[in-house]
C-alpha cells in the first residue's frame, strides 16, 4: 500500500508537471488564434460598413481556398513562395533583424535563373539548366540579403529600411535589363525575357498539380527549424539575437553569422523566384513582383518566427489570397479587399503581442503575480 | 508656350524644377516622421498614411469641388492613422518597427479599397503660385510654378526647428524623446506626448499624400507612391533629426527623382530604369556613409529603437 500510494504521490505531481507545461506552451497557439479571430470579427463589422454579407465573404473564402480540391491546388501554389518568402523573414529575426524586402531577393532571384539560363537554352540538358538557374536564384537571393545583413552589422544601417529600398532597386535591376539588353523580341505586348522552354519547366509533383516547390519549401522549413534549435551554429544565430554583446563578449563571430543566416534566408527567397519563374511564368517579367514576399512579413509573424509554424500559417494566407479573385468576381468588391484583412490581421496580431504573460490561465501555479 | 532650346543646360534645371515639384512629400512625411521620432518613436507606416491621404485627399476633393478641403480631409485621416499607431505602441511588448509594417500594408490596402471609384474621375487640382514671372525662358516659368504647399511645408521645417529649440513644448518632445524616466520625473506625461507626436506626424504625412494626388502627378492611382514614405524615414536619419536639414535633404531627393525624367528628356533613355531608381540608391548610399556602429549618431533621439 505504501509502495503503491507512493507511486501515485510521486506520479500526479508529475502529471500535473506536465499537464502545467503544456498550458504555458499552448499560450502561444491560444493568442495568435484568438486574434485571427478578433480580426474575422472586425472584418465582418468593415464588410458590414461597407454594406457587403460577412457570412457570404467567409463562405466564398471557404469554398475559393479550401473547398474543393481545385481550390485546394490554388491554395497550395500559393503556399510554396510564401513559405520560402515567410522563412526570408523568420531566419533573420532569430538574430534580431527585422527583414522586409524577401520580395526583392524573390524578383532578383528569379531574374538571376532566367538570365543565367539563356546561354544554356539552345544546348544543355534540362538537367544542367535546371542547375545553373537553381544556383544564380539562390545566389541572388542570398547575396541580395546578404548585403542588407552586412550593412547592418558593419555600417551600422537599419536593415529593415535597407532591405525595402534594395527590393525598389532589385525590381529596376530586373526592368532595366528585361526591358533592355535581355527582352524577348518575339513577345511585344509584355518585355519579358526569352521563355526557358517547356522542357526545363520544373513539373508538377505526383498525383497532384502543384510544382515541386510546395516540397522544397516544407524540407526547408523543417531543416532550418533543426538547423536553429538544434545546432551550435543555430544556437550561435539565437545568442546573438537575443543579445550582440553577450554574443561578442563569448566570442561568437556575430558578424559572420549575421550575413551568413542572411544569405541563407535571402536564399530562401531567391528559391521561390526560382519556382516562379520555373514553374508557373516560364520567364521573367513585372509579374514576379507579385506581393508574395510582402505576405510572407505577415506568415513570418503569424507563426511567430518558427520555421515549423510557417508551413500552416502559409497554407492558410494562400488560402486567402487563393479566394480573393472569386471574392472580387462574386461579391463585387475591389481586389484591395484581401490586402484589407490580411493588413488588419497583421495589426490585430501584433497587438496581441501585448497579452503574452497577461493571463493567468497560461502562467505557471503559484507564480507571484 | 514656345519651348527655347536649352540643351544641356535643360537638365540642371529640369532637376531644380522637379526638386522644387517632387519635394513636397519627401518634406511633410519627413517633418512628421522628424517629429513622431524626436519623441522617441517611430513610425515605419507613414508610407501607408501617405497613400491613404492621397486617396482621401483626391475623394474629398472630388466630392466637395474644393482641393483644400481634400488636403484637409487628408491630413485629418492621417492624423487618425497616426493616432491609431501612437495608441498600439503604447502597449506592453508591442514593437514599434513591426506595428510600422503592419500599418504600411493595413493602409495601402484601405486606400485601395476605397479608392477604386476614383481612379477614373478627374478632382479640382490645387492651383500654384508662378513665381517666374521675371524670366522669358518658358521652362525656367515652368520650373518655378510653386506649390503653396512646398512653402508651407518650407515654413512649418523652420517652425519646427525654432520650435524645438526655443519652445515648452519642444523641450518637452525633446526631453521625452531622449530619456522616458527624466521626463518621466520632469512631470511629462511621456505616452500622451508620444501619442500626440505621432497623431501630429500623422496628420502631415496626409497632408504630403494630398499633395501627390492633387497637385502633382495629379490623379489618384494605385502606384502614386512608391515608398515615398519610406524613404523620409531614411531621409530624417540622414538629417540628424533636424527640421531644417529634413528640408535641404527633401529637396534634394526631389532632384534625385528628376534625374530620370530630365535624362529621358534631352534624348538620354540608356539606363532610364536606373535613373528612376536613383532615389533609392541614393537613399542607400546616404545611409551607408551617414551611419556608423561604431559611435552613436549626433542629435539622435536616446529612446529611438531604431538607432539603438
Amino acid at each position: 500500500m505504501t509502495d503503491i500510494t507512493g507511486n501515485q504521490v510521486e506520479a500526479a505531481p508529475a502529471r500535473a508537471a506536465a499537464f502545467d507545461r503544456l498550458r504555458q506552451s499552448s499560450e502561444y497557439v491560444a493568442i495568435p488564434i484568438f486574434a485571427l479571430v478578433v480580426s474575422a470579427l472586425l472584418f465582418s463589422l468593415f464588410l458590414l460598413l461597407v454594406g457587403k454579407s460577412p457570412s457570404t465573404f467567409f463562405a466564398l473564402l471557404w469554398q475559393g481556398g479550401f473547398g474543393t480540391p481545385f481550390s485546394w491546388q490554388n491554395t497550395l501554389i500559393r503556399a510554396s513562395p510564401l513559405i520560402l518568402t515567410a522563412l526570408c523573414v523568420a531566419i533573420p529575426a532569430q538574430l534580431g533583424l527585422v527583414i522586409i524586402g524577401g520580395e526583392g531577393a524573390l524578383v532578383l532571384g528569379g531574374f538571376a535563373a532566367a538570365a543565367a539560363a539563356l546561354p544554356f537554352l539552345s544546348w544543355a540538358h534540362p538537367w544542367v539548366v535546371t542547375m545553373v538557374m537553381l544556383v544564380a536564384a539562390m545566389a541572388a537571393g542570398g547575396a541580395w540579403i546578404g548585403i542588407a545583413g552586412a550593412l547592418r552589422h558593419y555600417r551600422g544601417v537599419n536593415e529593415t529600411i535597407s532591405s525595402l529600398l534594395m527590393f525598389y532597386i532589385a525590381v529596376a535591376i530586373m526592368n532595366f535589363f528585361v526591358e533592355g539588353a535581355l527582352r524577348d523580341p518575339s513577345n511585344p505586348n509584355k518585355p519579358s525575357t526569352t521563355p526557358i522552354g517547356d522542357a526545363n519547366m520544373v513539373g508538377p509533383m505526383p498525383g497532384m498539380d502543384v510544382h515541386w516547390g510546395l516540397a522544397a519549401g516544407i524540407v526547408l522549413a523543417i531543416l532550418l527549424w533543426i538547423l536553429m534549435n538544434r545546432t551550435t551554429a543555430g544556437f550561435a544565430a539565437r545568442v546573438t539575437g537575443g543579445n550582440v554583446r553577450a554574443a561578442q563578449a563569448q566570442g561568437l563571430p556575430v558578424g559572420r553569422l549575421i550575413v551568413a543566416f542572411c544569405a541563407l534566408a535571402g536564399a530562401c527567397a531567391g528559391l521561390a523566384g526560382f519556382y516562379e519563374v520555373t514553374a508557373i511564368h516560364g520567364t521573367a517579367n513585372a509579374s514576379l513582383a507579385a506581393g508574395y514576399g510582402f505576405t510572407g512579413i505577415l506568415v513570418a509573424f503569424l507563426a511567430r518566427q518558427n520555421p515549423l509554424a510557417i508551413i500552416p500559417v502559409a497554407v492558410l494566407l494562400g488560402g486567402i489570397a487563393a479566394a480573393g479573385g472569386l471574392i472580387q468576381r462574386r461579391m463585387g468588391l475591389p481586389d484591395a479587399t484581401v490586402q484589407v484583412l490580411l493588413g488588419l490581421m497583421f495589426v490585430v496580431l501584433l497587438v496581441s503581442e501585448t497579452l503574452y504573460g497577461r493571463i493567468p490561465f497560461f502562467r505557471p501555479r503559484g507564480e507571484a503575480k | 508656350m514656345n519651348e527655347t532650346d536649352l540643351g544641356w543646360l535643360s537638365v540642371p534645371l529640369a532637376m531644380l524644377a522637379g526638386a522644387i515639384r517632387v519635394s513636397t512629400p519627401f518634406l511633410f512625411v519627413s517633418l512628421g516622421e522628424c517629429l513622431t521620432e524626436k519623441s522617441g518613436r517611430i513610425n515605419l507606416g507613414l508610407e501607408g498614411t501617405l497613400v491613404f491621404g492621397a486617396m482621401t485627399g483626391y475623394a474629398i476633393a472630388y466630392h466637395t469641388g474644393s482641393p483644400w478641403l481634400g488636403v484637409l480631409a487628408a491630413g485629418l485621416a492621417g492624423s487618425l492613422f497616426g493616432a491609431v499607431h501612437g495608441y498600439i505602441c503604447k502597449l506592453p511588448k508591442v514593437n514599434d518597427i513591426a506595428i510600422g509594417i503592419a500599418m504600411m500594408l493595413f493602409g495601402t490596402g484601405l486606400a485601395f479599397f476605397f479608392g477604386k471609384p476614383y481612379i477614373q474621375p478627374q478632382a479640382p487640382r490645387l492651383p500654384s503660385i508662378a513665381l517666374g514671372g521675371w524670366s522669358d525662358i518658358p521652362q525656367v516659368q515652368v520650373a518655378l510654378q510653386v506649390n503653396p504647399l512646398f512653402l508651407i511645408g518650407l515654413a512649418l521645417g523652420v517652425a519646427m526647428w525654432w520650435g524645438f529649440k526655443n519652445t515648452k513644448w519642444g523641450l518637452i518632445i525633446r526631453t521625452t524623446g531622449d530619456s522616458a524616466p527624466a521626463a518621466l520625473a520632469m512631470g511629462f506625461k511621456v505616452d500622451l506626448v508620444r501619442f500626440l507626436a505621432t497623431t501630429v506626424g500623422g496628420f502631415f504625412a496626409g497632408v504630403g499624400g494630398a499633395f501627390l494626388s492633387l497637385y502633382y502627378p495629379g490623379s489618384w492611382n494605385e502606384g502614386l507612391s512608391s515608398g515615398q514614405g519610406l524613404m523620409a524615414v531614411a531621409l530624417v536619419i540622414f538629417s540628424r533629426w533636424n527640421p531644417l536639414a529634413c528640408c535641404g535633404a527633401a529637396l534634394l531627393f526631389g532632384a534625385a527623382g528628376a534625374l530620370g525624367p530630365a535624362l529621358q528628356s534631352v534624348g538620354i533613355t540608356q539606363g532610364y530604369y536606373f535613373f528612376n531608381a536613383a532615389p533609392y540608391i541614393l537613399t542607400l548610399l546616404i545611409m551607408i556613409a551617414s551611419v556608423s556602429p561604431k559611435r552613436s549618431l549626433k542629435g539622435a533621439p536616446g529612446e529611438l529603437s531604431i538607432v539603438k
